[in-house]
């Protein structure tokens, strides 16, 4: 049900009585809360930059073994 | 109009569609834009599962090759995204299982932990607490934090969470039914909330503003 209700596929019905009980009960709010957290924060910081010399020579290693062939 | 709108939505090529068929074609410039659209993607899903910067670097390079020698095998019925993504995840876990020595690997690896299925740490986190740390010691937390997870929950909560593929994109991708996924999903996402919550949960007496520098992992 948390899941659901963080991926947003719950019906309007089932997304009203949820967050009826949501008001009640400190114990969700704070999962769906701090759950709901831990993915913004891991989908907006950048934890395996690569740089960019690191791209630019990876990238011409493949062409590079694009245009023989491979 | 309304019909006709929506027959030509549906015919309507995805780009990359146009662009492996210029490849076929022999054009390999058309192949130099596939890469760079993707190559941060696959380096992130290959540092995710390998945890190895020196492998990810090597995944990228041998995914993006495969891509290109199979090409011929792409089918155009899934993404090329997804389908380039399957193939970075299984050379992924090659490199994995090589570094552990020939040890086998799969994504069904320490999947039947029980740990994160009950929330135990309940506390609250302070409003916006990765604002208590700099750009490095944020990024150090979180790279910790994941490495801790099963190779089998990384994977899809990198994959679902982080790079945005659907559900069922995941499921095709990895190769597990849509209820497994899920069901990984949610115990990933409760593992590193709960692991995170040592580092972000609000102070005894604080208002949460105040900065407290990295902690110790216990």
């Amino acid at each position: 049900m948390l899941d659901d209700l963080i991926d947003d596929s719950v019906t309007t019905e089932m997304r009203a009585d949820l967050q009826e009980h949501l008001r009640d009960c400190e114990h969700c709010e704070v999962t769906l809360s701090t759950t709901r957290k831990t993915i913004q924060i891991y989908r907006s910081n950048e934890i395996y930059d690569m740089p960019v010399g690191l791209r630019e020579r990876l990238h011409a290693a493949i062409m590079a073994r694009c245009k023989k062939g491979c | 109009m309304a019909t006709i709108q929506s027959i030509a939505g549906e015919n309507e090529q995805h780009p990359d569609v146009a662009l492996v068929e210029r490849v076929r074609g022999g054009d390999v410039s058309a192949y130099d834009t596939l890469v760079r659209k993707y190559d941060r993607q696959v380096f992130r899903i290959a540092q995710h599962i390998t945890q190895n910067r020196e492998d990810a670097e090597d995944v990228m390079q041998d995914a993006f090759l495969k891509a290109y020698e199979k090409l011929d095998q792409f089918q155009g019925n899934s993404k090329f995204y997804t389908w380039l993504v399957r193939i970075a995840v299984n050379e992924s876990l090659m490199r994995l299982r090589k570094r552990r020595t020939g040890r086998m690997v799969s994504i069904d690896e320490d999947v039947e932990t029980e740990e994160g299925s009950v929330p135990r740490d309940l506390a609250d986190w302070a409003p916006d607490p990765e604002q208590n740390y700099t750009q490095s010691e944020l990024a150090e937390i979180l790279r910790k934090t994941i490495q801790g997870l099963p190779p089998g929950f990384r994977v899809v909560f990198a994959l679902r969470d982080v790079e945005g593929l659907s559900t069922e994109e995941t499921a095709e991708t990895l190769g597990l039914s849509v209820p497994a996924v899920k069901s990984r999903l949610l115990r990933a996402r409760l593992q590193l909330r709960e692991r995170l919550s040592r580092y972000f949960r609000k102070k005894a007496g604080s208002t949460g503003m105040a900065p407290t520098g990295m902690e110790t992992e216990k």
